[in-house]
């Protein structure tokens, strides 16, 4: 391994193609540790934003006037201003209202640090249309599938979770797919924050190493790699869930 | 015929079709805005209560401040204008080589789409500003590329590559009897799609363009990122200048908020009001 680690080294001296995050150990853990927390930012976000376009879906279908109101009112809000101006406002504006804590070494510290913001707002912002996706597939559903399940004696709750969500997850997989690919681009805007990622972590190691044009093409590769993975994934998954009969 | 078989098989799901639950119809309104406002105002005056009686209020720095913030957003504006031309020209003809005879220029057309499409916005940014000159010497002049003009360009890769997809889908959503009923006119290939299908295209792409553009100018905060000087470096240079008070912090990033929201809100109701003009009837 080592060896192959070397021959990177090798290439460097002889053509001048700088791939420091490969034959440095130090620049290759910290390559790693930013590959790492880019899985982890958007494993997280992936979870809370279904999480809320679920809860969200349900919501809107409620029959209190003031909960649909808010809901809307939250997809709009996040659907119209930049994720970034998000990131900043929750960071920044949210983030210097909380308390601060003190630390082990007895340090004043914020409450929430730049990992667990970056995590609330880019799970909000992809939250917001998974609430429009799950609400487009919910659409799809019969009202007289929803009759039947009524008169079988289920309640609201029930109906959502074992009757409309089920059949809508199937027909929105398409445009939650999509939507996923966008959040796992967008949690590059960490990198606003200082949240350790990939990009974050590329940008130290083209400073110190004076190689931006290895870096950038490595990073995209290693984007286009990682949304690669993704797309594969929810693919596979839309084929195991495809309903026989249904759809081309 | 094939989707009236499908649903006589399984009647339980329709697609996009069938009302929405309890008779909701989604429609965004107007009021959505009154609440950013109402959270501008909110912050703006528990922070007032916070702040000491010295310094100026925060209202007062926000007036202040507001005429170069506006300035910086509409040079937000000129980016995402710009970028929006070179990304729909560059685009569209990308798309028309997606659906091209050609195989080869077909398979380049639509790497070319897909890379640029799967990679985040950010990285292209920082790949345009890296790695584009400052300068460039046509014949002995040298033109100089000023920095948001990179970012423009940068921008401008991944609306390209979106509007690459729009079009490839819009020309394969209409029936292919349309192509056939033009080929029996002895329409050629190029007659074909700029005279019978692209005319017919455009109603579709407009509201997946429109959106496109809703994103782009959301996406042009990320210049500041890269150092241009548009809202959001404006902003952060404003609570600089304010001495870094943390009470003006809230307001002043919920005031960058609401007029991305005042702006992209009307585009984004009038998309939802085309698509639901131009939606085919089945």
């Amino acid at each position: 391994m080592e060896t192959f680690f070397e021959w990177f080294r090798v290439l460097y001296d002889d053509t001048g193609i700088n791939l420091p995050f490969l034959y440095d150990s130090y620049d290759r853990g910290r390559m790693f540790d930013g590959f790492l927390m880019t899985i982890k930012l958007s494993l997280v976000c992936l979870f809370f934003s279904v999480i809320i376009g679920i809860i969200g879906a349900w919501l809107q279908g409620s029959s209190l006037k003031w909960t649909r109101r808010i809901i809307n009112g939250y997809i709009q809000i996040f659907r119209n201003t930049p994720p970034l101006v998000q990131l900043y406002f929750f960071y920044f504006a949210i983030g210097s209202l909380l308390p601060k804590v003190q630390n082990d070494w007895g340090g004043q510290e914020p409450l929430l640090g730049s990992f667990a913001w970056a995590a609330i707002s880019l799970s909000f912002f992809a939250g917001a249309f998974n609430v429009e996706i799950f609400r487009s597939g919910l659409e799809a559903v019969p009202e007289s599938t929803v009759e039947a399940a009524e008169a079988l004696g289920f309640n609201r709750l029930q109906v959502y979770t074992d009757i409309t969500l089920p059949l809508a997850f199937r027909v929105c997989l398409p445009a939650l797919n999509n939507n996923l690919v966008n959040l796992v681009k967008t949690t590059t805007l960490a990198y606003a924050i200082a949240v350790p990622e990939m990009l974050y972590e590329a940008n130290q190691i083209w400073s110190d190493n004076v190689n931006v044009t290895e870096m950038m093409l490595f990073l995209l590769v290693a984007y286009f790699l990682l949304v690669g993975v993704l797309v594969w994934v929810m693919n596979s998954w839309e084929r195991s869930m495809k309903i026989p009969g249904y759809g081309s | 015929m094939k989707h009236t078989s499908a649903q006589s098989i399984l009647p339980v799901l329709l697609q996009g079709k069938g009302k929405a639950l309890n008779g909701f119809d989604f429609s965004p309104k107007l009021w959505h805005g009154v609440i950013l406002l109402a959270v501008c105002l909110l912050t703006s005056t528990i922070s007032f209560a916070q702040s000491a009686p010295a310094k100026i209020s925060v209202i007062d720095a926000l007036f202040r401040w507001m005429p170069l913030l506006l300035q910086g957003f509409v040079f937000n504006l000129v980016i995402s204008v710009f970028a929006m031309a070179i990304g729909t020209a560059s685009g569209a003809a990308l798309g028309l080589g997606q659906i091209s005879p050609n195989v080869a220029i077909r398979k380049v057309c639509w790497f070319v789409t897909q890379f640029f499409r799967n990679s985040p916005w950010l990285v292209l940014l920082f790949f345009a500003m890296f790695l584009l000159p400052f300068e460039f010497s046509v014949f002995g002049l040298k033109i100089p590329l000023p920095d948001w003009l990179k970012a423009t360009v940068g921008l401008s890769l991944p609306v390209m590559a979106n509007v690459s997809e729009i079009v490839r889908g819009a020309v394969n959503s209409l029936p292919s009897g349309q192509w056939e009923a033009a080929e029996s006119l002895a329409f050629s290939r190029r007659q074909t799609l700029w005279e019978i299908i692209l005319p017919q295209c455009v109603k579709r792409m407009l509201p997946p363009w429109m959106n496109l553009y809703a994103i782009l100018t959301m996406a042009t905060v990320l210049a500041s990122i890269v150092g241009v000087s548009e809202v959001m470096t404006l902003t952060g240079q404003a609570l600089a200048a304010e001495g870094g008070r943390t009470d003006l912090l809230a307001p002043f990033y919920s005031f960058v908020l609401l007029i991305f929201f005042i702006y992209c809100y009307p585009i984004a109701r009038w998309t939802v009001y085309l698509e639901q003009k131009f939606a085919v009837k089945g």
